[in-house]
């Protein structure tokens, strides 16, 4: 197992991935001997693989949540995953280090120079280590760490291992306790008090081998009165088998902090994305989740806020695009654990073609709570007779003077407007794609200025010849 | 009661083998029917109890009471009988009339003769059976229920022999509405109230079922099911009111088939039991079909009511429309959990679905578990759920006019029933409704009001 397996790539598949020659390789299926390989391999401590085999045992343990979630999931193959990819351990520090084939990637993708020059500090994971990772200098000095999760661990646990899992526990469901025994990469960022990020720092996601299994694990902490957003963005090619990929994203903002981690989701559609991704947020501290899931083959993905402290707020905008073969299956979580707590979900879904998309929400106030505020909106937009989408809200109120709202709405596109559209010399496709971005525009606005426009663009091309 | 008595009552209980045996000895029902009622006890005894991991048991406290505990009743005494006679005046004009105790039919007024030879047929279960073959066959005991009862509805099918089948032929209209009142009485005593109301072609009528209990201290299981069929134009208002005592265990589970240009109402008020579950399936089959369903449940003390709806859209052009509204105090617990499903072509639906819960004490919990499911595109389809308490503004303003905080509160409370109370459409029945629910007002001090507004400190 822990042999570097023979690598077989078809090279007529995908002109997007190229062939890496791997130093690592975990080969394909999940037992003790896969933890001990990548645990060599990133020479990790004792703890860490003790911390990995438990999290194995649980995984082995929990059943697949089929009883509420989709059957989709039984197609995945444990045992044909490759769970370890990479070609070192230490990421780039210069652009010019990073290997050709990883860097022909990553340009393809748009990261390198242009970029660099707006965001703050850029990491890029090329299956399961990063390839590359730049900070700006001024951030470094005022204490701010961006680094692999790997080398957050080693290098600085003291401010790590405080939240490491202890957000999203390891039992908390079969694919975080999946992530907890084979996480790599990810980021760790750290953001000392009062500090005030002020450009966004940013992640790429890249899986390029065929039914590998990316497990990224990213822990942000902001530190009392800072101010930190994050961007990630994840991609892969277009395999014959299915790659899988389960992150498990933590974030804690202290007393006064503000997080926003913005997601533009963009795998290939024979990825499953199941993600866990929860926040902290205590006494008037305000996280906002920014998530927008275009690609895979089933995402399932609930950002979730516990608003342990008074006066925190916690944020979720959301919007999915389900296309032929896609089942996006995503929405938020509340839980208020403090007085006064006030929480917004907004989610907006389109079902394109044979796609379905789904809402599936919990709102959680127990009877000890007062003042506490909660609104969910959920609207859905269904482009041909045969999308689906479905809304499954779970709200749980008690306690003194807290009030919750929740409205959803389907629709599809008005034949008047397309026909207004179309009588002022619009193609009906463009027409179309125009009702859509309009559809969703309020929460697109919310995005960054370059996700914004990435993203019409990618709305445009998921509706192109989706009319008729 | 002794040791002695409460073993004895266990061994008699209607989870056992003998308390069935018995009941099919006693049963006078045609040879073809005990069969079919041995195949559900069969059934009931192969499912297994719902866990509350179960999708539809979400947020449903644990089943904590034995069926054990309840046997089939004996026939009533004759003080209960005129008792429940004396009690059964709800609805005062009325097209015939069943009062039904311990599942035994204890008084009839039949049908005008007029309507009995248009055809209509109305009469209790177990005659219906014998007397009306070809419509038993065609109706009865045709449903199930989807929404997790499947053990306790194999169990009421094993046993029911209560209740009454109610046939409307083509093209009959009825004014005043047919009533049926199921008592509870003695201790420890299992309902199976079955209520089968079939609306043929273009009919109309309204049905009125009562569920009451007679004693206040008396424990009970009822599991009532009702069905009702409406064929092609159709219309038919079906109001229910479910009020047993505080003991009682009470689950109701009822379908309704509905055809094309039909309109259907279903009319639900939840006042009684320590814990009542109502699941309400509605399948629109036809086109053009016009289905309402209201409820409205005020729940105090330590009941808990749980709601499941499901409306199923198979045929395009109909619209449903669902709205339920609960008032909780004390550490009372609600839970409703309805889905809309369109069928892929089921176009130009309209389907909607409004949960508004209302927690007049801070120790009670609402669930809401609003859900749709939607393969059709040209719908138009929302839900809502809201939960909050009374408005502080508006208390101001009643107090400001001088009015005492307790009446105000009532006040407001009232209105926010008003909506489902005024959709019974009939006077005298609103009016007893309202006194029923006012008197579970009576001795209560509501404490949940909306929070003061404050300074806005968010930016």
């Amino acid at each position: 197992m822990s042999q570097t397996q023979a690598f077989d790539i078809d090279r007529e598949k995908g002109n997007f991935r190229y062939d890496v020659k791997y130093q690592y390789d975990a080969g394909t299926g999940l037992n003790e001997d896969t933890i001990d390989y990548i645990s060599k391999a990133k020479s990790e401590e004792e703890w860490i693989n003790a911390f990995r085999k438990r999290a194995l045992k649980v995984f082995n343990k929990l059943p697949m949540p089929t009883h509420w979630a989709s059957k989709d999931l039984e197609n995945i193959i444990f045992e044909k995953i490759r769970y370890y990819l990479s070609q070192g351990q230490m990421p780039s520090r210069s652009w010019d280090d990073v290997p050709d084939e990883v860097k022909q990637t990553f340009e393809r993708l748009g990261i390198p120079e242009q970029e660099r020059k707006f965001l703050a500090g850029v990491e890029a994971q090329f299956d399961s280590e990063a390839a590359y990772s730049h900070m700006q200098e001024s951030l470094e000095k005022d204490g701010v760490i961006f680094v692999g999760s790997s080398e957050g661990l080693k290098k600085y646990p003291e401010i790590f291992k405080k939240f490491f899992g202890k957000v999203i526990p390891t039992n908390d469901n079969k694919f975080s306790a999946l992530n907890s025994a084979v996480f790599s990469g990810g980021s760790f960022i750290y953001v000392p008090p009062g500090v005030k990020v002020r450009q966004p720092l940013q992640a790429y996601f890249r899986i390029n081998a065929e039914s590998f299994g990316q497990f990224e694990r990213t822990l942000i902490i902001a530190d009392e009165g800072s101010e930190v957003t994050y961007m990630e963005g994840c991609t892969a090619p277009k395999f014959e088998t299915s790659t899988l990929h389960s992150a498990v994203v933590e974030l804690v903002a202290l007393k006064g902090a503000k997080i926003q981690y913005i997601t533009v989701q963009n795998w290939s559609n024979n990825v499953f994305n199941l993600v866990t991704k929860r926040a902290w947020a205590e006494e008037e501290a305000e996280v906002k989740w920014i998530d927008c899931n275009i690609g895979s083959r089933l995402t399932m993905k609930y950002p979730g806020v516990v608003l342990k402290g008074r006066k925190a707020r916690g944020e979720v905008i959301s919007i999915a695009l389900a296309n032929d073969g896609q089942h996006q299956d995503t929405g938020a979580k509340m839980v208020h654990q403090a007085d006064e707590t006030t929480s917004n979900i907004i989610s907006k879904s389109i079902s394109v073609g044979k796609g379905r998309s789904t809402y599936r929400g919990l709102v959680h106030m127990p009877d000890h709570l007062k003042g506490c505020k909660n609104n969910t909106e959920c609207d859905a937009l269904l482009i041909n007779t045969n999308s689906r989408t479905d809304t499954y809200p779970a709200i749980n109120v008690q306690g003194n003077g807290n009030s919750v709202q929740h409205e959803a709405s389907v629709s599809k596109v008005s034949a008047e407007q397309i026909f207004y559209m179309m009588q002022r010399g619009l193609s009906e496709g463009a027409a179309m794609s125009l009702a859509v971005n309009g559809f969703v525009n309020d929460l697109v606005r919310q995005f960054p200025m370059e996700y914004s426009v990435e993203l019409k663009r990618l709305i445009d091309m998921e509706m192109e010849g989706s009319v008729g | 009661m002794t040791t002695e008595a409460a073993v004895a009552q266990k061994a008699s209980g209607v989870d056992t083998a003998a308390s069935f045996k018995r009941h099919m000895s006693l049963s006078t029902s045609p040879e073809k029917w005990k069969k079919w009622k041995e195949g559900y006890w069969e059934k009931y005894l192969d499912l297994p109890l719902p866990r509350n991991r179960d999708e539809y048991w979400r947020f449903s406290k644990r089943i904590d009471f034995d069926l054990g505990s309840y046997q089939i009743p004996e026939a009533p005494s004759d003080e209960e009988i005129e008792e429940a006679l004396c009690k059964s005046d709800l609805v005062g004009n009325c097209s015939a009339k069943f009062v039904f105790v311990d599942n035994h039919l204890v008084y009839r007024e039949e049908i005008e003769e007029d309507l009995a030879k248009k055809g209509v047929v109305f009469l209790p279960l177990v005659e219906a059976l014998e007397e009306q073959p070809e419509l038993v066959e065609k109706y009865l005991f045709q449903e199930s229920t989807d929404l997790g009862s499947d053990k306790f509805h194999a169990l009421h099918n094993a046993y029911s022999e209560g209740g009454y089948l109610l046939y409307v032929p083509k093209n009959v209209e009825i004014e005043s509405p047919f009533a049926a009142y199921h008592w509870q009485s003695t201790n420890g005593a299992a309902l199976f109230p079955h209520v089968l109301i079939v609306g043929d072609r273009n009919s109309q009528f309204g049905v009125v079922d009562v569920h009451q209990s007679l004693r206040e201290d008396s424990e009970g299981f009822s599991c009532a099911v009702g069905n009702v069929f409406a064929e092609d134009g159709a219309k038919i208002s079906r109001k229910s009111i479910q009020n047993y005592n505080p003991q009682c265990i009470s689950f109701q589970l009822d379908t309704n088939n509905v055809d094309r240009d039909t309109t259907v109402r279903a009319i639900n008020v939840n006042l009684g039991s320590r814990r009542a579950r109502f699941e309400n399936e509605v399948r629109i089959n036809g086109a053009g079909a016009d289905v309402k369903l209201y409820s409205l449940t005020v729940a105090e003390n330590n009941q808990e009511f749980d709601q499941r709806t499901l409306q199923i859209h198979n045929a395009p052009n109909s619209v449903s429309d669902l709205l339920y509204k609960n008032a909780l105090m004390d550490t009372s617990r609600t839970i409703f959990s309805g889905l809309i499903k369109v069928a892929k072509d089921a176009q130009q639906t309209d389907a909607y679905q409004t949960n508004r819960n209302l927690l007049l004490n801070d120790t009670a919990q609402a669930n809401s578990l609003p859900g749709l499911e939607i393969e059709a595109n040209d719908v138009k389809c929302s839900h809502g759920a809201t939960t909050g308490q009374l408005d502080r503004e508006e208390l101001f303003y009643f107090l400001q006019r001088g009015i005492s905080k307790r009446v105000a509160q009532q006040l407001m409370v009232f209105g926010f029933f008003e909506e489902v109370i005024e959709q019974f459409d009939n006077d005298e029945l609103e009016e007893s409704l309202r006194g029923l629910i006012r008197a579970k007002f009576a001795k209560k001090q509501l404490d949940a009001i909306t929070p003061k507004p404050e300074p806005s400190s968010h930016d």
